[in-house]
């Protein structure tokens, strides 16, 4: 029998007897409503069907080589406890769909319900939904939300905000309704122009978006601007790509942010080259029926015990069709469940220790970075697990050399900012021994004098 | 104290957890609570109200340089207190807590999952591991694109296969989701004609389709008109006609649609859309139909999305990651989301560089965990292998709905593709909905189908049994529903208390939306 057959359970009488049933003749026949002149006469060009050890062979030959690398900028190499992958491949969670019947659903429900309580804590904000795509569109979908509520024209959004993250803010908006004007970087401090910002606010301003850390690791204030732009009616939205800086920073919540959305791939999902990742969403309770996404709330079964379900669905594209928030439907789901499993392990206190840990690894790297010659940190503010670095010579040039050492050295900017031609993005995680940082830094210097 | 103290926020288990000593959490009187003889369901509480200070499930890598002191290298006012509320558990405590978790839910490996339109079918094992693999599970989206040759490859590759199977000319893999591969195919359709000099600002969508058809078309600032279904639960050309002009950009059509009917007439409303300059949109939700069988592209249609976590296998996660790539047809190539994965000679590339693309619709490329599956998928199965695959989804469909005809109405009686809809219009005499009857199945341990949906059949059970259940699993699942028909009639009541075999009984909902309590909060 055919390999595929492994997955496809028919014998052969079964099929008789179900087309007798059915009272058709052969299986052919099934498919009598679909117009003669549509049905294909030939089979699909595929490769041929691939027995188990043949495909595994097949795939490990398509596998990248790991090296040792420096590369973040909204993707983060972290540590995963093995309990995250041990619990979420219980196929109990990652076979099940959306949680559309309670009773049989708790376990995502409840889990939903955990999720959406430790992001309101770990942003400071009142109420999260159960996930968005990945944390570009999460921001995009704040910035939809805010104009939703303010009905206002325009949005005001940090240079300093991952480049890739305004790229889906730009594709998401209707440029008949909205319009983005960017606000820039100080070229000294690294930080979002809060003079500029507040000349550029005006009555027609929905919202005002900065990221924080931003893409060049930069802690943002939010304390001077806050205010005007409240004072101002427009909302507040804070990114984020680096989750686990909250372990000591500030949450936006607390200092007042209307929408916090960003990447959570930090807290417990692999790389993955780009995907899937978690997008969260937080926002306080007054905009909750204006917010995208599901969300699960806490009720009572008939003998009055605590269970939960999906909530005010109202919003969702289900039930309100067209005049829906959002058309969001399945999301993140299982990437939700990782990384409530991930805060469960790490608690309190580790996820403090881990993000000192983060923060002492880039301030170790940056030291020793700074005593080469030719290489000069870019910006003064203080950066939370990332720095930009200047480097004499072309980054390719340089990199090509760390290249074949296994070396990830950095991520070039000039891509996203052709002001900073021989400039890297380097990124250091707990992950990153003494050892790899020193020869990083060896390696660096080596390839700026050859 | 640092204890969490119980904060369910009902009587019941309010009584329950009391605050105890130091560290602990205990029940009122004894550490034997016989409330709790439930078995494998026994009721868990929430992270935060169990552990104590001082628990640990966690070890980071030993310090090897000396440790920072936060307050020195951040200003004081960015710098937060202690995360209130955080959980503080040990490993075991974590293992138990999300086991626990699991054996209250319900997936595609507990038992039989009828969910129309969602295509509940068995998600292979090897494809789970092979998406673990460290060479793709550990690579950054920005290395180096020379080191990446195999990961484009296997993309590049995914993508003719969708493009063969559809028979489109082009797919983007970048959509996390089947309605963010609406999205993009919508943009795209807006991009062209805005290319054309055309400000079209109308879609057509049939009263069958997905909700998401409708707010897709909404947030791509399309405004929506309605077409009606006719009594055969097609969409006549004739409708189609009558609503369609120069202000119209697309109809958006599911094929085979949401009640499990092929759109017999689809090749001629597609001609009557073009003539007008419209394009087709065609949702790919129920793909499962007709792999091998049909390519929509030969149908006329201009773009379709691809949920891969329905047709090919990957699983659905209990609400995600899911997979919409979206295929094209050649017209639409210039305004593909950036980046475009390029084979130049032997070499894969990343293009970024074309212009007139609607951009990008998320930070990398795509849910590459989820591809990897739905490549592995395919070669599994190779082209004899899906179109099986469709032929006996198809089979189990028709198989379904000619044994349950006669127990449950069947709105459109006439042979179907991968599912059928019933309704509860014979048990409406008795007082039973399909509520009723859906809740009962769970205490017959099956996933209830699809309920109230196509909005057009009242009381719809959308049901879809895919191709990987067994013929004793369908008669089994058949026999259920005859049984649960009989128990309508003789005993409403059991069907309208049901279901009673769970960790919860019917929820309050309303409570939910009244009162919404998102979040657990301490001291409530």
């Amino acid at each position: 029998m055919e390999d595929f057959a492994r997955y496809i359970p028919h014998t052969e009488e079964d099929i008789q007897k179900m087309l007798e049933v059915v009272g058709v003749k052969e299986v052919k026949d099934l498919f009598e409503s679909i117009p003669k002149e549509y049905r294909l006469s030939k089979p699909l060009n595929l490769p041929s069907p691939l027995s188990e050890p043949d495909l595994l062979h097949h795939l490990q030959r398509l596998q990248s080589p790991i090296f040792s690398s420096f590369l973040g900028a909204g993707a983060y190499h972290h540590f995963i406890p093995a309990v995250v992958s041990a619990l979420t491949s219980r196929s109990e969670f990652y076979t099940a769909y959306t949680p559309y019947q309670p009773e049989i659903s708790q376990g995502t429900l409840q889990a939903i319900f955990e999720y959406q309580t430790l992001m309101c804590q770990l942003t400071g904000m009142e109420v999260s939904n159960a996930s968005m795509y990945d944390g570009a569109s999460s921001l995009a979908e704040a910035v939809l939300m805010a104009h939703r509520i303010t009905k206002r024209k325009k949005v005001l959004l940090s240079q300093a905000i991952h480049p890739e993250y305004r790229k889906v803010i730009q594709t998401y908006i209707d440029p008949d309704q909205q319009e983005i004007i960017l606000v820039p970087y100080e070229k000294e401090e690294g930080r979002t122009n809060e003079k500029v910002l507040l000349d550029l606010l005006d009555g027609e301003t929905s919202a005002v978006v900065v990221q924080s850390p931003n893409f060049f690791g930069v802690v943002e204030d939010l304390h001077p601007i806050i205010e005007k732009v409240h004072e101002n009616g427009s909302l507040m939205i804070v990114g984020f790509s680096e989750a686990i800086a909250y372990g000591i920073l500030n949450p936006p919540g607390t200092m007042g942010a209307d929408i916090v959305a960003g990447e959570g791939q930090s807290l417990g999902l692999p790389l993955s080259f780009g995907g899937p990742y978690l997008g969260i969403f937080t926002t306080q309770e007054r905009f909750v029926r204006m917010m995208p996404g599901r969300l699960v709330g806490e009720t009572v079964d008939l003998d009055g015990k605590r269970g939960f379900v999906l909530t005010l669905a109202a919003r969702e594209q289900h039930i309100r069709r067209e005049r829906a928030t959002s058309n969001i439907c399945t999301n993140e789901g299982l990437c939700a469940l990782m990384a409530t499993i991930f805060l469960s392990c790490l608690g309190k206190e580790g996820l403090r220790e881990l993000a000192i840990m983060n923060l002492s690894k880039k301030e170790y790297a940056k030291k020793i970075v700074s005593q080469i010659p030719n290489c000069k940190p870019t910006f003064s503010s203080p950066t939370f697990n990332e720095f930009v670095l200047r480097i004499g010579e072309k980054p390719e040039k340089v990199l090509e050399e760390m290249k074949e050492k296994k070396i990830l050295g950095g991520l070039p900017l000039a891509k996203f900012y052709p002001e900073l031609n021989h400039h890297l993005l380097i990124t250091v995680t707990e992950m990153n021994t003494k050892e790899e940082i020193d020869q990083w830094a060896e390696n660096l210097q080596r390839a700026l004098i050859s | 104290m640092d204890v969490i103290p119980a904060q369910a926020g009902i009587q019941d288990i309010r009584k329950e957890w009391i605050p105890a000593f130091a560290g602990m959490t205990k029940y009122k009187d004894s550490i034997v609570d016989k409330k709790r003889d439930t078995g494998l369901i026994q009721d868990e509480p929430l992270i935060f109200e169990q552990g104590g200070k001082g628990r640990k499930g966690y070890s980071l890598p030993r310090w090897d340089i000396e440790e920072g002191e936060a307050s020195n290298l951040i200003p004081f006012n960015l710098l937060r207190e202690e995360l209130e509320g955080f959980p503080q558990l040990s490993e075991v405590d974590v293992v138990r807590h999300f086991t626990r978790l699991s054996q209250w839910n319900y997936g595609v490996d507990s038992g039989f999952y009828p969910l129309g339109s969602c295509t509940m079918k068995y998600n292979p094992k090897v494809n789970e591991e092979v998406a673990r693999m460290s060479g793709f599970a550990h690579i950054h989206p920005y290395q180096p694109e020379d080191l990446s040759q195999g990961i484009l490859k296997l993309m590049f590759e995914l993508e003719g296969f969708l493009a063969e199977i559809t028979g489109m000319d082009h797919v983007s893999l970048q959509p996390a989701a089947g309605a963010h591969g609406e999205l993009a195919g919508m943009m795209m359709i807006r991009a062209c004609l805005q290319a054309r000099g055309e400000g079209r600002r109308k879609v057509l969508v049939p009263d069958t389709a997905h909700g998401t058809n409708c707010s897709t078309s909404s947030i791509a600032s399309y405004q929506m008109v309605e077409i009606k279904s006719n009594e055969k639960g097609m969409i006549p050309p004739e409708n189609v006609a009558a609503e369609m002009n120069e202000e119209v950009a697309a109809i958006m059509v599911t094929n085979p649609n949401t009640l499990g009917l092929f759109e017999e007439d689809l090749r001629e409303i597609a001609e009557i859309v073009h003539r007008k300059g419209g394009l087709i949109y065609c949702d790919g939700a129920n793909l499962n139909a007709l792999m091998g069988i049909v390519k929509l592209g030969d149908l006329g249609v201009d773009v379709v999305h691809i949920n891969l976590h329905k047709t090919f296998s990957t699983p659905h996660g209990g609400g995600g990651p899911g997979s919409g790539p979206v295929a094209i047809k050649k017209e639409l190539a210039p305004y593909l989301p950036i980046p475009v994965i390029e084979k130049v000679g032997e070499t894969y590339k990343l293009n970024e560089d074309r212009p007139l693309s609607i951009g990008k619709m998320r930070a990398f490329y795509g849910n590459f965990g989820v591809l990897v599956k739905a490549y592995s998928y395919i070669l599994s199965m190779g082209a004899e292998g899906l179109r099986k695959a469709s032929e006996m989804a198809v089979l189990n469909a028709n198989y379904l709905m000619k044994r349950l005809k006669g127990h449950f109405y069947l709105p459109y009686d006439r042979p179907c593709m991968h599912e059928c809809v019933f309704t509860d219009r014979f048990q409406e005499r008795y007082h039973v909905s399909t509520l009723d009857i859906a809740k009962r199945l769970i205490d017959y341990g099956f996933h209830p189908p699809t309920i109230y949906f196509p909005l057009v059949v009242k009381g719809a059970l959308m049901i879809e049994p895919t191709e990987t259940e067994s013929k004793e699993s369908l008669d089994r699942f058949i026999e259920t529903m005859m049984e649960i028909a009989k128990e309508a009639e003789e005993n409403p009541d059991l069907l309208r208390q049901s279901p009673q075999k769970v960790k919860v009984k019917r929820l309050d909902e309303v409570l939910a939306a009244r009162k919404p309590k998102l979040k657990w909060t301490k001291g409530e």
